[in-house]
């Protein structure tokens, strides 16, 4: 199959004020794959996934989605975005969990059409999908911090997107669920060629589903794939990255969790 | 008074325009609400006041220009005031609620100055910033009959993009949703409507029109649409018992209609009250 780059950054560099977050980040994420990426808190992570969202300018280099510069992109109804922070929403907000996820819908649709019948069968299997159907009616703010994560996870998932951005979508969400989200994003990976770029701490379930993995601490300091990182030696691993991420692999080997 | 609202043009148009109000105000205000703008529609109001003053004095000093409408002066000034805010707020982009006190206090210190040039502090003034049952005319009416509709047909139009905007703004950037464009369209629809009801609740008072009606639907109300609908119910009610008090006790409209407001707020608290309390009884049982 053909691997077209659905993401490119070229010599990314990014700065809040006067310090630097990001800085010469080069880095392709091919159609198909499922990319993880971590790093230690405040590596840049989120950052860079704005920086690719088009939600925060590059003060240097390229970034292009679809091969297109991310200023000039618009088809987004291709790309789904789970952000880190999707709690932090008004949690007094009125709406179900049903309006939440339809508004997934809005970058399929035209500007002044209205929701059909089709919109909502869709809605509902996506719901279905995340095992949420049955909260279709109730109030996202009524919802607890891992069901609320799901209904964003179904948002994202609701327009049949090509990419998926997450950043660390399954924080707050119990164990059980976690494996059957993973299972779902490796399933629509392989069946329907679903791109994925992750950002997770949990080093052990991104190695286990992963294609490829990317470490990153203000830049990318390894970009390959899952079996390159796992052959990677600790001595390499803390050369490049601090002993942050020492750590975190030490407990992912340490726990089965 | 229906007898009167039958004999009387000038009722017919107050209860007419009322009602339009009613509809429109809490439409726009559960946008206000959920974006946290309620101090937007505070500021618009007072710029409208200065432009109802401006229109006093140009009236007053200029002979060619007689028995001038300061509606539509005062609409001129919201939708300018709008357009400033938003300018304000790029520029002061760390402290975005610094445009409004800004845009607050600029509007009462003109206002004063230029109703006080036009000798201006009489009862015509009066009945702008507390709203009156006698004082809406029949172009007046017309006016917010098309403000109310135009506004009703874009929020229709533009419910998801407003919905998602609300919601997330990061979300509605990357849904493609053109957020500058679609919030510049809601801030004007704001100015106009706060413009328009002025006749009626009278500049001082009609935040809370738009406000306290979304405040009682929250307590109630589990989705959004829910949440539009009752409020209007809430707004219409309000607007109704108000004109019709107000009538009967020879007060401005503006005082009754929003007590009407606060007393179902109040009636909504105890709803929810009163609704979780069986909903323990219940769940010992
Ligand atoms: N809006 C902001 N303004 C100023 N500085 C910021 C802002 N957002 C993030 N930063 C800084 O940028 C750096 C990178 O933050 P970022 O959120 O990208 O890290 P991260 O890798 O996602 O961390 P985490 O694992 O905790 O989510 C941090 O030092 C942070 O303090
Ligand atoms: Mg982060």
């Amino acid at each position: 199959m053909a691997q077209e780059p659905l993401i490119e950054l070229e010599d990314v560099s990014f700065k809040y004020d006067r310090n630097w977050v990001v800085e010469n980040v080069n880095m392709t994420i091919n159609e198909g794959q499922f990319v993880g990426l971590v790093g230690p808190n405040g590596s840049g992570k989120s950052t860079l996934i704005k920086l690719m969202l088009g939600l925060e300018k590059p003060v240097r280099g390229h970034i292009r989605l679809f091969g297109k510069e991310v200023k000039k992109f618009n088809r987004w109804q291709e790309v789904g975005f789970v952000s880190q922070k999707a709690n932090s929403f008004n949690s007094g907000f009125p709406a179900t969990v049903y309006e939440v996820v339809r508004s997934g819908l809005v970058s399929r649709m035209n500007m002044f059409q209205l929701f059909n019948h089709n919109h909502k069968n869709k809605v509902l299997e996506t719901l279905r999908e995340v095992e949420m159907e049955e909260y279709a009616r109730h109030s996202i703010g009524e919802l607890s911090g891992g069901q609320q994560q799901r209904v964003f996870i179904a948002r994202a998932l609701v327009s049949d997107p090509s990419l998926i951005i997450l950043d660390e979508p399954t924080v707050g969400v119990d164990s059980e669920h976690v494996t059957a989200f993973y299972d779902l994003l490796a399933k629509l990976n392989r069946e329907r060629n679903l791109t994925l770029l992750m950002v997770s701490h949990d080093i052990g379930t991104i190695t286990s589903h992963a294609t490829h993995v990317a470490c990153m601490n203000k830049t990318v300091h390894f970009h390959g794939s899952t079996e390159d990182y796992e052959n990677m030696d600790d001595e390499t691993l803390s050369l490049m990255y601090g002993h942050s991420l020492q750590q975190l692999t030490h407990n992912h080997e340490g726990s089965s969790l | 008074m229906i007898e009167a609202i039958v004999e009387y043009e000038f009722l017919q148009n107050a209860v007419i325009t009322g009602l339009l109000i009613g509809l429109v105000a809490p439409l726009l205000g559960v946008f206000i609400v959920v974006r946290r703008l309620s101090l937007i529609a505070d500021a618009l109001s007072h710029i409208t006041l200065t432009g109802i003053a401006a229109s006093l004095l140009i009236e007053k000093r200029v002979s060619a220009v007689d028995d001038w409408n300061p509606m539509y002066m005062g609409m001129a000034f919201s939708v300018l005031g709008a357009v400033f805010i938003e300018k304000l707020r790029k520029v002061y982009k760390h402290y975005e609620e610094l445009a409004i006190p800004i845009m607050l206090s600029g509007g009462i210190g003109l206002g004063v100055i230029l109703i006080s040039l036009a000798d201006g502090f009489n009862t015509d003034l009066f009945s702008y910033l507390f709203g009156s049952v006698t004082a809406v005319s029949r172009g007046n009416m017309w006016t917010v009959a098309v403000i109310t509709t135009l506004v009703v047909i874009i929020v229709l139009m533009f419910y998801k993009e407003l919905f998602v905007l609300s919601f997330d703004e990061d979300h509605a950037s990357i849904a493609g949703v053109n957020a500058r464009f679609v919030h510049f369209l809601f801030i004007v629809m704001v100015a106009l409507v706060i413009a328009s009801a002025m006749q009626v609740v009278g500049i001082l008072l009609v935040s809370a029109l738009m406000t306290l009606p979304v405040a009682s639907a929250l307590r109630m109300s589990v989705s959004f649409r829910q949440t539009i609908g009752l409020s209007v119910l809430f707004g219409e009610i309000s607007v109704v018992i108000g004109l019709i008090s107000a009538y009967q006790l020879d007060v401005p409209p503006g005082g009754t209609i929003v007590m009407a407001a606060v007393v179902l707020l109040m009636i909504s608290m105890l709803y929810k009250k009163f609704r979780s309390g069986l909903f323990e009884k219940g769940e010992k049982v």
